[in-house]
């Protein structure tokens, strides 16, 4: 008997060698079990955040002091239930909302110059972050970000709750010339955003783009037709500075948490 | 007589695999050389120059792509045509495919090195080419799979070897990863969004960003382990059944680690605890595989001593074999509390990439160098000085990122006798400032290696063809 015919595991795995097909299809029902059992029940179990865009969610199970689950339209705002009815009545604390024109403008100049690579937007639930950066992020707050941006690495601090923190000169002046307001920082000098006009198409587009995302879309009634006619004109003489500190401005202030609840479950 | 049939000569298409050897010297130098500019930047800002395309946050990823997939790709696709022609005994299925392969590699590298500086990122990391480069990737490497996997069937060797294996399952994942992940809406040439958001994006993105690491960095290098390992030692591969264990083993399990990067996230609680757990679980499969490397020397240690080459793919398995109990130990949910955000990360990153990734690169390479060109190296001194200058930079390098990593994450968490934070963010920056510098020096000693080896091939291949003018290589089974 030849060496090739000897069998040194099993008949299966001799089976299996022995033919490219068959190795081919074990190998690629192996490599695939996995990921689908952790990604697939993402887009349908509750806490996800994962919302057909027609006001329907798979919905969330924190519940309030009562054991009241919290309604879905507490955290993401909802024009129809909502006090505001309009992108520009909203208030911080009124819930999750879409960017806004300028706001989405500076995102993509965010993720242009890899802010990401270095400012987190992810706040774990542990004594510290909650001191140093506010209360731990929860999943609706990412749900229109389109391009996930919570980051992998804090070479700089975090910045999910930036909004409001600092003024809006402040981020200017940082933005700039980092050292010159925190001289320890080892943060590129970004002077150069003043100097060129925000991408008008380019935000306009965007918008009308993530109106079509297969899954969680910004609604159709936020990101109305009129509302997207009316981006250019918020969008007029603003320089990517602007647009960058309008988006640092927006992160972190939309949702109202209530002392107590564990948001998380 | 007709059982000798098969031990006839083979005439194997081994230019190409020339070329991607070439390619992968050269981008070994480039990758790792950006590698230590964008270091630098972090230890010295003013190195950003005032110059958006050269700002960290563009050239980071230009480092990532280039290591990755200029140099880990040309390293992966000069050894896997080299193996699959070899333990099949055949030609490649089609040698103008292959060409069209290396063709269009280069291509998307060039890409990449304009792109990325341009700023035209899809804000993923180790996925940040536009979308249209994407689409090319997928095309190549539909190309590279198709042509691997007709190379296996036209074999004429009765088993398959398991270097190809291991080849063939990172080429059907990446495929999975690929696609799945680039999935994006285009809104001009240059910025396009993912379709995903929030959670899924971000469990789709680790899930490619982990897998990228389990089986284009892992799975395709530990087939050029269990095939140049042997081939170099001169011995057969210590235990079969191990491999047949590593290979299903390390391809079940690898797919689900990616959940681990998103611990204490609002990913939910399951599915990162799930990661961990089974993170747990593949140091076995790991460190069988490491262990089958290793021992593959039983009987020859002695070899260490005079074979440069040996040197680096035994140290490779060693360092494989850190990075494997490494990762687990920082999957662990309490020790990723503090690792997570930290050059931890950093460091356990590079000590996979700089200790057993490239490692087994620069060893498999030199075999191929000799074996491709007919000839010996032009100094093999060259070769020993190459592996002390790289394992000198790689453990300056691991080690300066671990203890600032640790560092960071303590500072971050320390809390004075009053219940406040002890150390301001900024104050954390400042601490890292020596590591930082120490990284960068251990990247730049890590570099010089690779200028040493492009100078030890370039001369090797003058000097071959040299001969090679009067006396054509006939490629040997």
């Amino acid at each position: 008997m030849s060496d090739h015919d000897h069998i040194y595991s099993t008949k299966f795995q001799d089976k299996v060698e022995r033919s490219t097909l068959v190795m081919f299809i074990m190998t690629a029902l192996t490599v695939a079990v996995g990921g689908i059992v952790e990604i697939v029940p993402l887009f349908y179990l509750p806490n996800t955040a994962m919302s057909g865009g027609d006001g329907t969610f798979n919905g969330t199970q924190h519940k309030d002091l009562q054991g009241n689950v919290i309604p879905m339209d507490k955290i993401v705002w909802n024009p129809a239930t909502s006090e505001h009815k309009s992108m520009d009545d909203w208030q911080p604390g009124d819930g999750v909302r879409p960017y806004k024109p300028l706001e989405l403008a500076g995102r993509q100049v965010f993720i242009r110059e890899g802010c990401f690579l270095c400012h987190s937007q992810m706040i774990r639930p542990f004594r510290d972050e909650k001191d140093r950066y506010g209360h731990y992020s929860i999943a609706e707050e990412s749900m229109y970000d389109h391009t996930y941006q919570w980051g992998s690495k804090r070479t700089g601090p975090d910045i999910a709750r930036l909004g409001g923190k600092y003024s809006d000169e402040w981020h200017r002046k940082h933005l700039k010339y980092p050292r010159d307001v925190v001289p320890e920082s080892v943060m590129p000098n970004f002077f150069f955003l003043e100097n060129a006009k925000v991408d008008v198409e380019k935000t306009t587009k965007t918008m009308a783009v993530m109106t079509k995302m297969p899954f969680n879309p910004v609604p159709k009634t936020i990101y109305s037709a009129e509302y997207i006619a009316a981006a250019p004109e918020a969008l007029k003489d603003k320089t990517e500075m602007d647009a960058v500190i309008a988006f640092l401005q927006s992160l972190g202030n939309h949702v109202k948490f209530e002392e107590g609840v564990n948001y998380r479950d | 007589m007709e059982a000798h049939a098969k031990s006839v000569t083979v005439k194997y298409d081994m230019d190409v695999v020339r070329w991607f050897t070439i390619a992968a010297v050269i981008f070994g130098v480039v990758g790792t050389f950006i590698g230590v500019y964008v270091a630098s930047e972090l230890a010295w800002p003013f190195l950003n120059f005032d110059m958006a395309e050269i700002t960290f946050g563009r050239l980071r990823p230009l480092h990532t792509n280039a290591v990755i997939f200029a140099f880990g790709g040309n390293v992966l696709f000069a050894t896997g045509y080299y193996i699959v022609q070899r333990t099949g005994a055949t030609k490649l299925w089609s040698n103008k495919l292959a060409w069209f392969h290396f063709w269009g590699w280069q291509t998307i590298i060039v890409c990449a090195v304009i792109t990325l500086p341009l700023g035209l990122s899809q804000g993923k990391e180790y996925a940040e080419l536009p979308w249209w480069v994407d689409i090319m990737i997928a095309v190549v490497w539909l190309s590279y799979g198709l042509n691997y996997v007709m190379t296996n069937v036209i074999r004429t060797t009765s088993h398959m070897y398991v270097s190809n294996w291991f080849t063939m399952g990172m080429i059907v994942m990446i495929t999975y990863l690929h696609v799945v992940n680039s999935m994006a809406i285009p809104v001009d040439w240059a910025t396009s969004y993912s379709i995903y958001s929030g959670v899924q994006d971000a469990m789709i993105q680790w899930w490619w960003g982990h897998n990228a690491v389990g089986f284009y960095l892992t799975g395709g290098f530990l087939g050029i382990m269990y095939y140049f390992i042997p081939k170099q030692s001169g011995r057969p591969v210590f235990s079969y059944r191990l491999s047949v264990l590593h290979f299903w083993t390390l391809s079940f399990g690898y797919v689900w680690l990616g959940a681990h990067h998103l611990q204490y996230t609002a990913l939910p609680d399951w599915t990162g605890s799930l990661g961990a757990a089974i993170s747990l679980a593949m140091i076995i499969p790991s460190w069988g595989g490491a262990m089958n490397g290793m021992m593959t020397l039983s009987g020859a240690w002695d070899k260490l001593r005079t074979d440069y080459i040996l040197r680096f793919l035994v140290t490779a398995m060693a360092f494989y074999a850190m990075s494997t109990f490494d990762g687990p130990v920082m999957a662990i949910k309490s020790v990723n509390a503090l690792s997570h955000y930290t050059d931890w990360t950093v460091g356990h990153v590079h000590a996979g990439a700089l200790g057993w990734m490239s490692m087994i690169s620069f060893g498999a390479l030199y075999h191929m160098v000799k074996k491709l060109w007919n000839t010996e190296m032009y100094s093999d001194r060259l070769v020993n000085i190459h592996f002390w200058i790289a394992l000198i930079g790689a453990v300056t390098y691991v080690v300066a990122m671990w203890v600032s990593g640790i560092m960071q994450g303590l500072m971050w968490r320390d809390y004075d006798e009053y219940g406040t934070l002890t150390y301001t963010f900024v104050e954390s920056v400042s601490a890292m400032h020596p590591y930082y510098v120490m990284r960068a020096v251990g990247g730049a000693i890590f570099n010089l290696g690779t200028w040493v080896m492009l100078f030890n091939v370039v001369m090797t291949i003058r000097q071959a063809s040299a001969t090679r003018a009067t006396n054509p290589v006939a490629a040997r089974a």
